[in-house]
């Protein structure tokens, strides 16, 4: 319960306003973001938890504009250290990013450039946003290296991406993403490509860099785990919106929405063996053909007509909690 | 990268060897008897037969290879049939007139191929891209002498201001590049053959970059704060090892001379020494034009195998 009162004296590092993400093209429009709102203070880390399509990515890099311009058409507010993101023009976007707000990607292997050695490609960052000689941004890259902890950091400048293991690249990203000492870092499942035991390591490091570095973050995960493992604050994504957010012990404690249930009880926890898994029944929607009312009506067993009808409005059930369900009082929950 | 180096040299021996027994059972493969063009119909046996001894090609076929391959490893190419001078001459003149066009047309057709096709694979789906790729495809769809002739129909019998054919007043041994008497008969062939390599080069260049633009990390580029340009600059180093492929490819095919275009312009260059051979059937010359052309090929493939490891790392691991 340490994210409820005291840090909201803080002023937001980020706060998002009914940010809406549509995908565009001849044939249909689909609904990616609909009617997001958040803020994330200096310092704290807000995990945005979802499965695959609810959104969760697609708000990340909305959040540096990193989605293809031709095809997004994104409304609402989103605002970084007192900047309009989504009004800055191409060369302020371009200090934004790498240097306020820096990201980490999924796939170590695929986002880093094959044919630049690690060391060129943390340079280059440097140099960019520093404007510092390629030597200076070159000895900045070795100290970021063994930051990281990468063994024998040294020799691994002048080894290129395939010359790595997973750990060692997504240790490189992270490097890279920290060099120009950012205040907001944005993760996208930077642990789902690891092997388990490397996947804890890497946990820890950034928990660690991000506690030193007092970086505010945002990291998105399909994994409670690694929600619980990292979080101060969770944000629980279904279908383009945030239906459930509150401290992390306490929506893990005590989850509000029939979703967050769901998701907590699909997962292996020490359960009894013969018990099967309660999977939460059906598929998420058509991002193009979003039903009118909550979405997640159709694989709700509390469901009512009332949720069919509209999407349900935010309410605040305790101090710091948000949940979008009309159901919150109902006897069932208990 | 000194080891990679020899051990691609090595690769290339056997290859080498390969293609000269290609070349010289190629030639005893095709229909027809060389001596029938040098000799009158109504020869005796007995004439026939010293030809035949005169020129080795009474002995069994792998006794005639090793001969050969023994005269070729030291330059001998043997005499033309037709002219009765050393093939090596004549290969050489007319591997120096073809060079003397490529060494044009290879810096035109690749940077323009390439240009094009880089702008088009940054912007796929724009009109530059429409434009760009419809122009490519013309370039390689045109049959290429049939261009060489549309040129010489506006250029110097409509306008007048360059010449149609040949090499000029000073002929193939005398000709300089830094006359402009002379160099202006190259300018039509030139322009001809970049034709399809041009074509060639921004379709496979367009391909390449449209590829790495949509990888992953070009968004991790973007996310560092890069500028177009920087991140464009990634974009064509991570495609160039495709782009050089096609483009070593296109080099041997310039060298090779295009039968076709150099008919048209009359340009004394391999090509034309080809057809010429192929109509005379001068074993010796069609073998030793085939073979050079063929090394050629092969010193090619060699260079850019090495630039693609230069330029990306992962090749030089297998």
């Amino acid at each position: 319960m340490d994210g409820g009162v005291v840090p909201t004296l803080a002023p937001a590092l980020v706060s998002v306003e009914d940010l809406t993400v549509r995908f565009v093209t001849r044939d249909s429009t689909a609904h990616a973001v609909n009617g997001v709102t958040f803020s994330v203070r200096p310092g704290e880390v807000l995990c945005i938890l979802g499965e695959s399509g609810s959104g969760k990515s697609v708000t990340l890099r909305a959040l540096m504009r990193l989605l293809p311009p031709g095809k997004t058409r994104i409304s609402g507010s989103i605002t970084v250290d007192g900047q309009d993101v989504l009004a800055l023009n191409p060369a302020a976007l371009r200090r934004l990013r790498g240097g306020l707000v820096s990201m980490i990607f999924q796939e170590p292997m695929t986002a880093l450039d094959p044919v630049y050695t690690i060391g060129d490609q943390i340079a280059e960052t440097v140099m960019r946003h520093k404007g510092v000689s390629k030597t200076v941004a070159l000895a900045r890259a070795l100290e970021l290296l063994e930051l990281v902890k990468i063994p024998s950091a040294a020799s691994r400048l002048n080894n290129y991406p395939h010359e790595l293991s997973g750990g060692l690249r997504q240790r490189a990203m992270i490097a890279m993403a920290l060099s120009c000492g950012p205040r907001l870092l944005l993760a996208d499942e930077p642990t789902t490509a690891l092997d388990a035991t490397v996947q804890i390591q890497v946990l820890i490091l950034l928990r660690k860099l991000q506690k030193e570095m007092g970086m505010g973050t945002i990291f998105v995960t399909h994994d409670l785990g690694v929600a619980s493992e990292i979080a101060d604050r969770i944000a629980v994504m279904y279908a383009g919106r945030v239906v459930e957010e509150g401290p992390v012990a306490d929506v893990l404690a005590n989850p509000l929405h029939p979703y967050t249930r769901g998701l907590m009880a699909s997962t292996v926890h020490g359960q009894d063996r013969s018990r099967d898994i309660d999977a939460i029944p059906g598929s998420p929607p058509d991002l193009r053909q979003l039903p009118p009312g909550c979405a997640f009506a159709p694989r709700c067993s509390l469901a009512a007509g009332e949720c069919l009808s509209a999407v349900p409005e935010p309410r605040f059930p305790a101090p710091g909690r948000m949940a979008r369900c009309v159901r919150l009082g109902v006897p069932a929950f208990a | 990268m000194i080891n990679l180096l020899i051990r691609r040299i090595f690769y290339a021996v056997p290859i080498a060897f390969g293609v000269s027994v290609v070349c010289f059972s190629l030639v005893y493969l095709a229909p027809g008897d060389p001596l029938q063009t040098i000799l009158p119909s109504d020869a005796s046996a007995e004439t026939i037969a010293l030809v035949k001894a005169a020129y080795g090609f009474d002995q069994p076929l792998p006794i005639q290879f090793l001969k050969w391959l023994g005269r070729v490893m030291l330059g001998d190419f043997g005499q033309s049939i037709a002219t009765r001078r050393p093939v090596s001459l004549e290969v050489m003149g007319a591997l120096h007139n073809t060079a003397t066009l490529a060494l044009f047309a290879v810096p035109i057709a690749f940077s323009t191929g390439f240009s094009m096709g880089a702008i088009a694979g940054c912007f796929p789906g724009s009109w530059l891209d429409r434009l760009l790729t419809g122009t490519a495809v013309i370039g390689v769809s045109l049959p290429n002498y049939w261009f060489g002739i549309v040129l010489v129909i506006l250029f110097a019998v409509e306008a007048m201001v360059l010449p149609a054919t040949g090499m000029g007043a000073n002929g193939s041994d005398g000709f300089s590049i830094f006359r402009w008497a002379d160099a202006r008969f190259m300018v039509l062939p030139v322009i001809t053959l970049s034709m399809v390599p041009i074509g060639i080069i921004a379709r496979s260049t367009r391909a390449a970059v449209s590829e790495v633009m949509g990888q992953d990390f070009v968004s991790t580029l973007r996310a560092k704060g890069l500028s177009e340009p920087a991140i464009i600059r990634h974009v064509l180093k991570n495609a160039l090892p495709q782009v050089l492929a096609v483009m070593g490819l296109q080099f041997g095919y310039l060298m090779g001379g295009s039968i076709l275009v150099e008919t048209v312009f009359t340009w004394p260059g391999s090509g034309f020494l080809l057809s010429k051979a192929i109509i005379n059937r001068d074993v010796p010359v069609l073998q030793g034009t085939i073979l050079m052309l063929a090394l050629i090929f092969v010193a090619t493939n060699l260079l850019v195998d090495l630039a693609q490891s230069l330029i990306d790392p992962r090749i030089r691991r297998t």
